[in-house]
């Protein structure tokens, strides 16, 4: 084996600066949103009454599951099965999609009832309601983009194991590609409450 | 590299059992703030959320995260973090609330 200088240390370090920037991107969206909130409660509540909450609560169950199946597949990985290690990341890709089509249908049905920009639903709602909606779409919408983003690099962590690229003693990138899969994760818990669950 | 060594004793110890545990519990804090928003709790309803959500996303980050295990330069950028966050919060709502013309103008 070749002497490949590795330091797992830094690597997680600047994967943890990186999820910092991260936090503070939505945390701006999320101060944005406890300040309109603050000036339009009874709007919000409102307007988040037309929100599925069964929806929100699969998906977020599907989500902490994708989370769970991530660990369980670092786990594997360190234990040497790599079969197991596939199935479980496998498992992280299929909960990962079926949260986006879960979306899909969430913002097809709002966006039949008329409610996106310049929609005849939301010309009809108040400046709170819209203020809602506005932020709704912008930070599901980001939150999803997010989704799809780490899709795509825990699909490479899985081909990389299958090549043996990752291997159960070189599994930081691994481990990189999990954290910011369970930032993603974080967030949800907090978008969940705050839009679905006001009343 | 020491620290490496250090990482991969730390591993060992973290079976799948631990993981499925911290599943469940957030999985059951989730039907609970579900319930919970069915309740008329007044002015705590976000309170609670908010409650319940940090200790969601506490868990997620000692155990999923292996923050648990890390070195206390990992927990000192995080509270960091935090901190600038709340502290953003905090002053933000000090203009709101003594100055509320901005938001309605």
């Amino acid at each position: 084996m070749s002497q490949i200088h590795r330091d797992d240390f830094g690597s997680k370090m600047g994967m943890w600066l990186f999820l910092f920037t991260e936090l503070l991107l939505f945390g701006g969206m999320f101060l944005l949103y406890a300040a309109y909130r603050f000036a339009h409660p009874a709007e919000f509540v409102l307007a988040a009454y037309r929100l599925d909450v069964t929806l929100g609560t699969v998906n977020t169950i599907i989500l902490l599951t994708s989370s769970l199946t991530v660990v369980l597949g670092i786990v594997a990985l360190q234990r040497n099965s790599k079969k197991l290690s596939i199935f479980f990341l496998s498992t992280t890709l299929a909960f990962g999609l079926a949260f986006l089509v879960n979306k899909y249908f969430e913002w097809g049905a709002k966006i039949h009832h008329g409610i996106y920009p310049k929609g005849p639903e939301l010309a009809n709602m108040s400046d709170g309601e819209g203020l809602y909606f506005g932020l709704y779409y912008a930070m599901t919408g980001l939150h999803g983009v997010h989704i799809v983003v780490g899709m795509i690099i825990l699909a490479f962590v899985l081909v990389q194991i299958y090549k043996n690229k990752i291997t159960s003693d070189n599994f930081v990138r691994f481990e990189n590609a999990g954290l910011y899969w369970h930032l993603v994760d974080i967030i949800w818990i907090f978008l969940f409450p705050l839009f679905y669950l006001i009343h | 590299m020491e620290q490496h060594d250090t990482q991969h004793k730390e591993h060992k110890n973290t079976g799948y059992g631990i993981y499925i545990l911290v599943w469940l519990g957030l999985v059951s804090l989730t039907l609970i703030t579900v319930s919970l928003a069915g309740f008329n709790l007044a002015g705590l309803t976000v309170v609670t959320a908010l409650l319940i959500a940090s200790v969601k996303s506490t868990m997620v980050i000692n155990y999923f995260m292996h923050i648990k295990y890390e070195s206390v330069l990992f927990k000192v950028f995080i509270a960091i973090c935090i901190i600038i966050f709340l502290v953003m919060i905090i002053l933000t709502f000090f203009d709101l609330t003594y100055r509320p013309e901005i938001l309605t103008k």
